[in-house]
Formats: structure tokens, C-alpha cells, sequence
């Protein structure tokens, strides 16, 4: 078995060492609040009726996806998921086009034929696939890497996908294929706790969704998921190793939705104490406060950078809303190419 | 220059010729490289393409489709094999809800070029779970062609067309026809187009559309009727998605007749959509009921006796023509 290294959350005195500056920690933040702001007027949006159909929200999630994207080069490709806004907004997708698309809008990523489930999907931005059937992107992924091998590109592939995930055949195969082709996939488990309604505890058998990773030889790494350091440079290792060929890695990142499973739910069913135990540890406030250990932030300075992204998210709606539909009469061409 | 070739042959020459032409063409499924293929098909490419372009998988057909998937999202043009059709329900998620689908609802931003091979084994004996034909079932799925040859030379060009087709294609052989028969392919390179049915043979009275296995059935039952001063036209369907209408109701508003021939089982099969789109169009041109011949709505038996009996063949073809006709 691989061995399996965990990572918990790193003190800010460390940074340095990593050798991230002033820019890169504030440009972090600043993703992460972007992911944050977007995801609440998402959901205020489908409570005042302006959005329809499921949304699945990133909130308490948003150090996955920026340290994940932040340890990435540009030509490195991102397998999404349902709950993909926040690797969208991460990977520099424009927050106007992903809401444009969550509205159903011809100035949506895919031009509102794919809505809020495949609005991460912007091949431009590396991210090709978004897929709304749980874990069906890890063969696709398994597939992507085959292909930058064979074509002898450095790329490196990500595979986001949740705890729910690691229970379907597809998740099986798909590991174990990526082991025997050695390909340079990065899986990345975001294990919020719940599959849909359904707590981890009652769906999983074994000792932990890194360990099972660990059995099909795969170098697994659990991570706090909480922690966007811990998984920027967990991922920056991995990424290093996937460019020499080491063949494909996993990472568990803990972590809790701050939502229930869609914007519809009011996660009725988890314990109280639960929750407010999860909300201390809330990623973006931990981030900040060991942003102004190291006095890079104060309060002054965090309130602004709200500010900013909210006003900037006024205009991404008032442009998401007066957008117009794809014509019915057009939806013809893209079904098939030739 | 013409020589004969078998089904498994010709579908093999496809293969190498367009492994030969592009190199981003690659292979993999279960025991396609060092065993060539249980069937054959692909003996020989790992010898000439190597083992990264001829690649074995593991028994993991999700796995297998879902990696051509992203393969051909990120440029390369694979083909991969499900050994049987029946395994290929494993899969349908990749194919179906993936494949079909990314171009459309990616606004366009992607292209799928991919093709998965797999053969049905109808009429081999291998009892319910090695031997379903459901082509039907992917006629739900618009965004995905399905192609079905019928002999040695159609299969050799439309496999290098579905090849070189930016939209995913499923390919579907006939396994009872691999090894059974030779006949003239030619050696220069030729294509034949996705999307177009075939008349296999003229004729005025009749029509028979017929999909694979069973077009040399309705043409060997036109032959039988021909010495009865029956004239039959048959058509080929060779592509279900996209489905050429058009070719069949031209020949039915000669014939005024029609008779369809193929294996799935009746209801929802193949034929019932033949059927739907010649009474919506053609329906005026009819001089009697359209008649179905088709696998009864059960599983297939095993006993090859009882199995022939379930199968559509050219003696049901003469009948039911027979009948059209007199």
C-alpha cells in the first residue's frame, strides 16, 4: 500500500518557506471571497425566483478549489463537477458568463444549454468536462491523461469529485485503470461528509476515502480541506511529481458544506452541534485571520476586498439578467458536428 | 484491385489503415492487444502500432468508455472495444450521458471523436446474456451515431468513416458474421458515408429494409422470389442515428410495399421506427400494412434450435412477402 501523508493545517509562519508572497496570499483571498459572494447571490437569486432548476453551492468549500487552481499551470486541464462554481471562478472563468449560464443565457459558458450543473465547463479555461452524474468524471479523467501522455504534453489533469463519489463502479475502475497506465491525473476528493442527505457514516466502509484510494497503489495525501495552504502545497507536490511521470495521486481534502446538497435544501438533517463546530473553522475566516498574523490584511483592508467583489457581483448580475436566450431555432447546430 | 476478405478481416484492414494514416488513432478493451481481439479483429496492431497505441484493459467497460470519452476530448481519435453488446449496458452511462451530449451542452465548445466497437453474437448460441441486440435503445440518444454493417466491404468503409467522424459513433458488428463468409473488397482506399442507407438490390414490388445480420437474409430471400417473378428492392439501413428516411420511403413509393427485417425484439425496436417514419411520410403510397419481422419480445433461448426459431431468416422473409404479395 502507498503510503498515505496527512496534512493539517499549516501555520501562517510557514508560508514564507513555501515561498508564497504578499500577492499570491491576497490574490487567494480574494478568489476565495469572489467563490463566496457569488455562491450567497446565487442563492438569494433562486429565493427571489430570478434562477431556476438545481444549483449546487461551493459555500465552505472555497479552499479546495483556489489552493487546487492556484498550484496549477494555465495548460493543465480540470475535470468539474454539479457543485462546480467555485472551480469555475477559481480557474478565472468570468463570473458573468458562470451566471449566465446558472441563468440559462446565450452568454453563459455554454451558452445556457448546460446551466448551473456544467457552468464550470470553459474549454478556454482548461475545464472540459463538468459532469452532473457522480463520479463519472474520474474515467473521463483517467481517459484525459492517456491522451497529454500520448501526446507527450507536461499537462497534468484534475479530477474533482465528492465523498458520494467514491462509492460508484465508475470511481473503482477508474482508479485503477490510472494506476496501471500510470497517467498524470490528480484526484482530488472533495469529502464534504454528505452524499446528498446522507452522512458519510452511514455510506462508507474502511477506514478512510485516501486509504481506499491507497489500496490501488495510488499516493494518497488527506488533507485539510479547510485549510487552502495545506491544499495549495499538497497539491503543488503532487503536480511536480505528476510532470516527471510518477503516475496518478490522490487527495482527500476534509471539509463541510455550509449548505445542504442544493440551494433547495435546508440540510434539515445534520446535528446542530455538528454544524457549529464546522462554521469555526470556516475557510475563508481562518485564511484571513492568518492573513493578519502576518499583517498582510487587517479588517480594514478585508472589508474593502468584500466590497469591491460585491459590487462587482451587482453589475455580473444586472449583465446576467438583461442577457438574452440562445433562439430555439439554433439549438440544431450543436448537436452534431458533421 | 479486389480480393476477399471476411468480415473480421476487413473491419482489421479499416483498422490499420487509419492507424497507419493518424497517429492520434488508438486502440484499447479488453484483450484487444496481445490476444488480437477474441474475435480477431485486431490481431496483428499491437506487432505493428506497439503497446502504446494497442493498449489491454481491465474488465472495466464504464472505465474503458469514459477513458475514450476523455481521450478524445483532449485530441485523440480512440476506438474502443466492449467485447460483447451486452456488456455494453455497463458503459451506456459514458456513452449515453456523456459522449452524446458534451457538444450539445457544452454550447458547442467540444467534439467527441470517438468510436466504441462491439459486436452482437445472435445466432452463436450463446444463450440471454451474450447475445442482445439493442441499437434501439441509442436511437434516444441524438448525438450519437450508431452504425451497423452488414458486410465485409460496407463494414471496412464506414469503420474508417465513424474513425475519422468528429461525433461519437457506436459501432456494431455482427459476430456471427466475422468468419462466416469471404467476399470482394477492394484494396484501394475507399469511405463510405455515415447516414446513408444502401439499395443492396433493385427491385419494384417489395421493399425490405434489413440491418445487419439480416440483409444477406432478405437478399438471399430475394433471390427466392425473383424465380417466383417477385421483384424485391432491399435496402440496407447500415446507420439507425442519424436514420436515412429518405432512401426508404423513395422505395416505397415505387414499391408500395414494405416489409421490415431486423433482431431486435419487436416493440420499441429498429423496426418500429422504420415503421413510424414511413406511415408519417409515406403513408398514402402503402397498398397494405407495413409488416414487421423481428426477434418475439422475449430473451433469446439458448438451445440453438429453439434460437434459430426465434430468429428472423430468409424463409420468414419469403413468407411474409409471399403474403404481401398474393
Amino acid at each position: 500500500m502507498a503510503i498515505i501523508e496527512v496534512v493539517g493545517g499549516l501555520p501562517p509562519s510557514k508560508y514564507a518557506e513555501l515561498g508564497l508572497g504578499r500577492d499570491k496570499l491576497l490574490r487567494m483571498l480574494r478568489k476565495m471571497v469572489e467563490i463566496r459572494l457569488f455562491e450567497e447571490r446565487v442563492e438569494r437569486l433562486f429565493f427571489e425566483g430570478k434562477i431556476t432548476g438545481p444549483s449546487h453551492l461551493y459555500l465552505g468549500e472555497e479552499a479546495i478549489a483556489v489552493g487546487v487552481a492556484e498550484a496549477l499551470a494555465e495548460s493543465d486541464v480540470v475535470v468539474s463537477t454539479y457543485r462546480g462554481h467555485g472551480h469555475a471562478i477559481a480557474r478565472n472563468v468570468p463570473m458573468v458568463a458562470v451566471l449566465a449560464e446558472i441563468m440559462g443565457k446565450a452568454t453563459g459558458t455554454c451558452k445556457g444549454l448546460g446551466g448551473s450543473m456544467h457552468a464550470a465547463i470553459s474549454v478556454e479555461h482548461g475545464i472540459p468536462v463538468a459532469t452532473a452524474i457522480v463520479g463519472s468524471g474520474i474515467p473521463i479523467a483517467v481517459g484525459m491523461g492517456l491522451a497529454v501522455k500520448q501526446l507527450g504534453e507536461k499537462r497534468v489533469i484534475v479530477a474533482f469529485f465528492g465523498d458520494g463519489a467514491v462509492n460508484t463502479g465508475a470511481f473503482h475502475e477508474g482508479l485503477n485503470l490510472a494506476a496501471i497506465w500510470r497517467i498524470p491525473t490528480l484526484f482530488v476528493c472533495e469529502n464534504n461528509q454528505y452524499a446528498e442527505f446522507t452522512p458519510i457514516t452511514k455510506t462508507f466502509a474502511g477506514e478512510s476515502i485516501a486509504a481506499r484510494a491507497a489500496c490501488y497503489g495510488i499516493p494518497s495525501y488527506r488533507v485539510d480541506g479547510n485549510d487552502v495552504i495545506a491544499v495549495y502545497s499538497t497539491t503543488m507536490k503532487i503536480v511536480e511529481k505528476l510532470r516527471r511521470g510518477d503516475g496518478p495521486a490522490f487527495m482527500e481534502c476534509i471539509t463541510y458544506r455550509k449548505k445542504g446538497h442544493g440551494v433547495y435544501d435546508t440540510a434539515w438533517y445534520r446535528p446542530r452541534e455538528e454544524v457549529e463546530e464546522w462554521m469555526r473553522r470556516d475557510p475563508i475566516e481562518r485564511f484571513g485571520n492568518n492573513l493578519k498574523e502576518l499583517g498582510i490584511v487587517d479588517d480594514g483592508l478585508l472589508k474593502s476586498i468584500e466590497a469591491e467583489v460585491e459590487a462587482e457581483l451587482d453589475k455580473v448580475v444586472e449583465e446576467a439578467m438583461n442577457a438574452p436566450i440562445l433562439p430555439f431555432e439554433q439549438l440544431k447546430q450543436f448537436i452534431y458536428s458533421t | 484491385m479486389e480480393r476477399e476478405l471476411s468480415f473480421a478481416e476487413a473491419l482489421n484492414e479499416a483498422l490499420r489503415e487509419e492507424m497507419r494514416r493518424d497517429e492520434r488513432v488508438i486502440i484499447f478493451g479488453e484483450d484487444v492487444a496481445v490476444a488480437g481481439g477474441v474475435y480477431k479483429v485486431t490481431k496483428g496492431l499491437l506487432e505493428e502500432f506497439g503497446p502504446n497505441r494497442v493498449i489491454d484493459t481491465p474488465i472495466s467497460e464504464a472505465a474503458i468508455v469514459g477513458a475514450a470519452v476523455g481521450a478524445a476530448l483532449m485530441g485523440l481519435r480512440p476506438v474502443a472495444e466492449i467485447m460483447y453488446m451486452d456488456f455494453l449496458t455497463i458503459a451506456t452511462d459514458q456513452l449515453v450521458t456523456h459522449a452524446a451530449k458534451l457538444r450539445f451542452m457544452s454550447g458547442g465548445q467540444l467534439k467527441v471523436p470517438l468510436v466504441v466497437r462491439t459486436q452482437y453474437s445472435l445466432g452463436r448460441v450463446h444463450g440471454s446474456q451474450h447475445s442482445q441486440f439493442y441499437p434501439a435503445w441509442f436511437l434516444q440518444s441524438p448525438g450519437l451515431k450508431v452504425v451497423l454493417p452488414a458486410t465485409p466491404r460496407d463494414a471496412k468503409g464506414l469503420l474508417k468513416s465513424a474513425i475519422r467522424d468528429d461525433d461519437p459513433v457506436l459501432f456494431v458488428e455482427c459476430g456471427l458474421l466475422y468468419h462466416r463468409y469471404k467476399e470482394n473488397v477492394p484494396e484501394e482506399e475507399y469511405l463510405i458515408p455515415l447516414g446513408k442507407a444502401d439499395v443492396k438490390r433493385r427491385g419494384n414490388d417489395v421493399t425490405v429494409v434489413a440491418v445487419s445480420r439480416v440483409v444477406r437474409e432478405a437478399l438471399e430471400a430475394a433471390q427466392r422470389l425473383d424465380e417466383r417473378g417477385i421483384s424485391v428492392e432491399v435496402i440496407d439501413l447500415m446507420t439507425a442515428q442519424p436514420m436515412d428516411s429518405e432512401t426508404i420511403i423513395n422505395s416505397v413509393k415505387k414499391t408500395n410495399r414494405l416489409v421490415i427485417a431486423e433482431d431486435s425484439v419487436k416493440t420499441g425496436g429498429l423496426s418500429a421506427e422504420i415503421a413510424a417514419r414511413v406511415a408519417e411520410e409515406a403513408l398514402e403510397y402503402l397498398d397494405s400494412p407495413i409488416v414487421r419481422l423481428n426477434s418475439p419480445d422475449m430473451p433469446v433461448p439458448f438451445s440453438a434450435k429453439l434460437e434459430q426459431e426465434y430468429m428472423v431468416n430468409a424463409d420468414k422473409i419469403v413468407d411474409a412477402v409471399s403474403k404481401l404479395v398474393g
